[in-house]
């Protein structure tokens, strides 16, 4: 084998640089957010559905809702414990979590996930001072 | 053991057989627990075959009438005012008859249609172009003939508003927030690069309310079910020749003209 010696310095060269940035923030992983609810968000409980769900899928949830909103027009959504709520992200979603800075943000930050829910749906649906 | 290719080929169709029949059986003894939510219609929600809409024309005598209808509009739905024309936003707004009616105008039309402005908004069509020409269903026609727009969809070419004859749509070349005066924060805004129109106040009926110009226009404006011969606008249109504008395009405009 000819240019042996370049060919295993190169690869070497190539793979410390390729591993570097996981190297280099090995173990010093930054720790999940801590998101915040509101008052009236823990006075509630429990959101439409489970706390796990509503983590894990939320953005599946409110696909399914803006579908039946927009193109069905069908906008309640009764719970699996009979309650009923009104399928809008502002006006329900945000009446609750209406800290969007401290709930939503944090995690799609962490998550660094960019949802352009807010260039068109309003992020403060009380009209309060920030 | 030495088998034939027929014996292989039966206990193989039975393995794939007996494969398949887990999953099924595991959806099955799944689907049988826990109840799922349950989506539905507000039980207020107003309901036809096919929403319409008459405008009395005779009660407006200038676009003084008219501006009580559009500002209601354009401040519930959050349509910005933009000074540019060629920026300008409006989901209803005024005409002159030539515009509005274009192929029954003439030299020598009564001199009062010259200066009155008409009332003007999406038609919700019957047949309507914008939604075939819509490359990505953003804008589709309801059961209830309410041509409406997904603006999640919309990709913004305008082939929509190319499509429209009757200029009901406009495009957001800015981004529109700025130009709200007073947002209804109970409403969405829209974003820039999205195109626009009338939704007959989808929000509204989904609540049991009639359309903010309705019933802000003091009986002028009257809206119904043209599928159900007992609605107020069939009515309207039984006692009162009516126009519509330009039917001969085959679009079935949803929006009649007392004239």
């Amino acid at each position: 084998m000819q240019n042996k010696g370049k060919i295993i310095t190169g690869l070497v060269i190539f793979i410390a640089l390729f591993t570097f940035p996981f190297i280099y923030r090995m173990g010093k992983a930054a720790p999940a957010p801590d998101v915040v609810l509101t008052p009236k968000a823990l006075a509630a409980k429990q959101c439409v559905r489970s706390t796990d769900y509503m983590t894990a899928e939320h953005m599946q949830l409110l696909d399914i809702w803006r579908e039946k909103v927009v193109r069905e027009g069908q906008r309640l959504y009764v719970t699996t414990d009979g309650r009923a709520f009104n399928m809008s992200l502002s006006n329900t979603c945000l009446d609750c979590h209406s800290n969007k800075a401290e709930f939503c943000d944090r995690c799609h930050d962490y998550a660094s996930v960019k949802p352009y829910c807010w260039e068109c749906h309003i992020d403060n649906p009380k009209g309060e001072k920030q | 053991m030495k088998s034939s290719r027929r014996s292989f080929l039966k206990i193989a169709g039975l393995a794939a057989a007996g494969l398949g029949t887990g999953p099924v059986l595991r959806s099955w003894a799944a689907g049988g627990g826990a109840p799922a939510p349950k989506i539905m219609n507000n039980a207020e929600a107003l309901e036809a075959k096919r929403w319409a809409m008459v405008i009395d024309t005779r009660r407006f005598h200038s676009a003084d009438d008219l501006q009580p209808m559009i500002d209601v509009c354009h401040s519930i739905h959050n349509v910005p005012h933009l000074k540019d024309h060629h920026h300008e936003i409006k989901w209803i707004w005024s005409e002159p008859f030539g515009n509005a009616f274009p192929e029954r105008e003439h030299e020598f039309m009564t001199e009062k249609l010259h200066h009155l402005p008409f009332l003007v908004l999406c038609n919700h069509c019957e047949n309507p172009p914008c939604v075939r020409a819509c490359p990505t269903k953003a804008t589709f026609k309801r059961p209830d003939g309410i041509v409406l727009m997904d603006f999640h969809r919309c990709i913004g070419c305008r082939f929509c508003m190319a499509a429209c004859p009757y200029g009901a749509r406009s495009f957001n070349f800015r981004d529109p927030r700025p130009f709200i005066t007073h947002t209804n924060l109970a409403f969405p805004t829209r974003t820039k690069g999205v195109v626009e129109k009338c939704n007959f106040c989808a929000e509204r009926l989904a609540v049991g309310q009639i359309p903010a110009c309705v019933e802000v226009s003091d009986g002028a404006l009257t809206f119904g079910d043209l599928d159900d011969p007992a609605s107020q606008v069939r009515h309207v249109l039984k006692e009162n020749f009516t126009i519509r504008r330009k039917q001969g395009l085959g679009t079935g405009p949803g929006v009649y003209y007392i004239v």
